[in-house]
């Protein structure tokens, strides 16, 4: 196990050496931040200043030469607009999105689950058939679009769930989170219901096409024929084999639902790190784009590895490489 | 000796788009304690699902629609599903055809063992569940049962699985164990050791087996009796001693020719005509006709009756060839 995970971890720098390389150039090619800085009236002197204490004067490999350098140090750069470390800046909002990540995923799992399962044992009741259907128009719809109509409906008609902010929060063994308290719930609900909706969709179809396909296995009808009561045949037999495929969904899915969740973060008004990505791509604020993507590379790869791990323990015949 | 289950008149139809599918119709036959009886018949003709039948597993759109089962006094057609899972695995234990596919590839052994157990004995504690499992895995002969607990399905050779499984079925101390093609999807040298097994446990243990194969080797082999299956109904049944010196009925001579002997070396193998009739379009008449030999216009017309024709011996023809008669 050892082995494995510090030959992943070697692997994972390779990755995000060459990320940070496609990162540093595409950067560079769109637009000019110093246009986006300075006073429109400065004059020439005042222009050269800045772009000199940008160090944006150097050229392109100079600079990545530096970023590589500091990066090593745990610095990947000071934000052009507001100055401080764009590491700090994106760990503040982190825990924003995690939460909200989090919750989506929680919704996506515990509400897919159950109901992929009942749509594959039973793909004929009208039920299963109104779950399916609704899956098509869960991962069809735009998010956005989506995000729209929930505030308008559950906000501004019903007026029952805030439609922006993170509201009160509250800490628990170091840990901050509107999910703590009932006002913070209450803002939750709406965004991370409108983040699980693709996640829902894609768990539920997959947990419904695990459970048709194992259903029909010797193994379940051998469990049955040992007498075993329905909720054990499903809750043990059939859902341990289809987790394997959810677990990887889920999370190479979480990994996308926090580096994609900028758009409900967006239209939610919610303080987190999608909110500070979009902000920074408009004000071409180089340093906080390349430490965003540096962070959700680490994440995805993070992921990746968890992933595998649990493999090993849902699925005895995956051997980690190592391990016996 | 009083037959602990006993199959009378059983009709297991099929409710496809294309039409109803007789795949059990009118089958009856019994089984003492203790005896061990084959049911052999070719792809389809229904053997498993008279096996299923009996264990109340037969999957949707199939139907049990009439005839009953009376396994020690009781009707197991009319039993509510509660009622047959207390039945299952308990009193009437299943084996499968391929080991490969009957174990659940996720869960230890111990854990598919152990729940087997539980399920039929809810006081049983764990630790003694645990120890039952091994005991009975030793049974049926693995060596080192306590570490093999431990294991996982895929750690085992298909033989080895087998036996995983037949252990399984003998947890409970069941009346009877239906085997469904057990040794199908063995080695010639392995299934002979799996028959020798289940012929030696279910003499010790008074148990009652309905072997079901479309192998008669291998029914000679283990069997006291022999029900032969065509198209959904039992064609001849009898002592598997009589029926494999002197076969009546033309399909189970089919069969028997059919099986590669020292006696035939160098002539060409016998083989029985034909196909098996499409089961959604049986002709009227006897369900074997157009493959037969011996049919003639009364086969085509008239559906003949499984008649008594000699102590124990029961055959469906009308022609019985000459020759065979008793």
């Amino acid at each position: 196990m050892t082995a494995f995970i510090l030959r992943r971890s070697l692997q994972s720098i390779v990755v995000l050496f060459i990320m940070s390389l496609i990162v540093f150039v595409g950067v560079n090619l769109v637009g000019d931040p110093v246009d986006m800085l300075i006073n429109p009236e400065a004059d020439q002197a005042e222009i050269d200043r800045v772009i000199r204490d940008l160090g944006l004067d150097r050229p392109v490999s100079e600079q990545y030469w530096y970023f590589v350098l500091n990066a090593f140090q745990g610095d990947l750069g000071r934000s052009f607009i507001f100055g401080e470390p764009a590491l700090k800046l994106i760990v503040q909002r982190m825990p924003a999105t995690m939460e909200l990540a989090l919750v989506s995923l929680l919704m996506a799992v515990v509400f897919g689950i159950p109901l992929g399962i009942y749509a594959g044992l039973k793909p004929n009741s009208k039920f299963s058939k109104t779950i399916m259907a609704g899956s098509i128009l869960g991962f069809s719809m735009p998010t956005f679009w989506v995000g729209i109509i929930l505030i308008m409906f559950f906000s501004v008609h019903l007026g029952w769930l805030p439609s922006t902010g993170r509201g009160d929060v509250a800490t628990y063994f170091g840990v901050t989170s509107s999910a703590f308290t009932l006002d913070g719930l209450s803002h939750i609900f709406l965004p991370a219901f409108n983040l699980a909706l693709f996640k829902l969709s894609s768990v539920i179809r997959l947990a419904r096409a695990g459970t048709r396909e194992v259903i029909l296995q010797d193994y379940i009808k051998f469990a049955r024929a040992k007498g075993l009561a329905e909720s054990r045949v499903v809750r043990i037999h059939l859902l341990k084999n289809i987790m394997i495929p959810v677990i990887t969904i889920i999370g190479l899915e979480f990994g996308s639902l926090i580096a994609f969740s900028t758009v409900t973060e967006t239209v939610f008004a919610w303080p987190g790190m999608g909110k500070l990505i979009i902000d920074s791509i408009y004000n071409l604020d180089r340093p906080v784009v390349v430490a965003y993507l540096m962070i959700i590379v680490v994440i995805f790869v993070m992921l990746n590895l968890i992933v595998d791990i649990l493999y090993s323990v849902l699925d005895p015949r995956v051997r980690i490489k190592g391990v016996s | 000796m009083e037959p602990i289950l006993k199959i009378n008149n059983l009709q297991t139809h099929f409710f496809t788009k294309a039409g109803i599918l007789k795949a059990v119709d009118g089958v009856s036959f019994e089984i003492a304690a203790g005896e061990i009886v084959g049911l052999v018949g070719e792809s389809g003709s229904g053997k498993s699902i008279t096996g299923f039948s009996v264990m109340g597993l037969v999957d949707p759109p199939g139907k049990i629609i009439d005839g009953n089962i009376n396994f020690k006094g009781k009707d197991l057609s009319a039993l509510s599903n509660d009622q047959m899972q207390n039945i299952r695995g308990n009193r009437i234990a299943m084996i499968f055809q391929d080991p490969m596919m009957t174990l659940n590839p996720v869960l230890r052994i111990e854990t598919q063992m152990i729940e087997a157990i539980q399920a039929h004995d809810g006081s049983i504690s764990r630790e003694d569940a645990r120890i039952r499992s091994r005991d009975t895995l030793g049974l049926v002969g693995i060596s080192s049962p306590d570490e093999r607990l431990r294991a996982y399905p895929h750690q085992f050779s298909g033989g080895m699985r087998q036996r995983v499984s037949i252990a399984i079925a003998m947890l409970n101390r069941p009346d009877l164990i239906i085997a469904d093609e057990p040794t199908t999807a063995l080695d010639v040298t392995i299934q002979g050791q799996v028959i020798s097994e289940m012929q030696k446990l279910c003499r010790e243990t008074q148990t009652a087996l309905l072997w079901i194969t479309h192998d008669l080797a291998v029914v000679a082999g283990i069997a006291d009796r022999v029900c032969v299956m065509y198209a959904g109904r039992i064609v001849e049944q009898g002592l598997v001693a009589d029926i494999i010196a002197n076969p009546m009925h033309p399909y189970t001579q089919g069969l028997m020719g059919s099986v590669p002997s020292q006696n035939q070396r160098g002539k060409p193998l016998q083989q029985i005509d034909g196909m098996v009739p499409s089961m959604l379009n049986l002709p009227v008449g006897c369900a074997f006709q157009n493959r037969c030999n011996y049919a003639n216009e009364k086969c085509s017309n008239i559906q003949p009756d499984i008649t008594q024709v000699a102590d124990g011996r029961q055959v469906r023809c009308f022609n019985i060839p000459v020759g065979q008669r008793l």
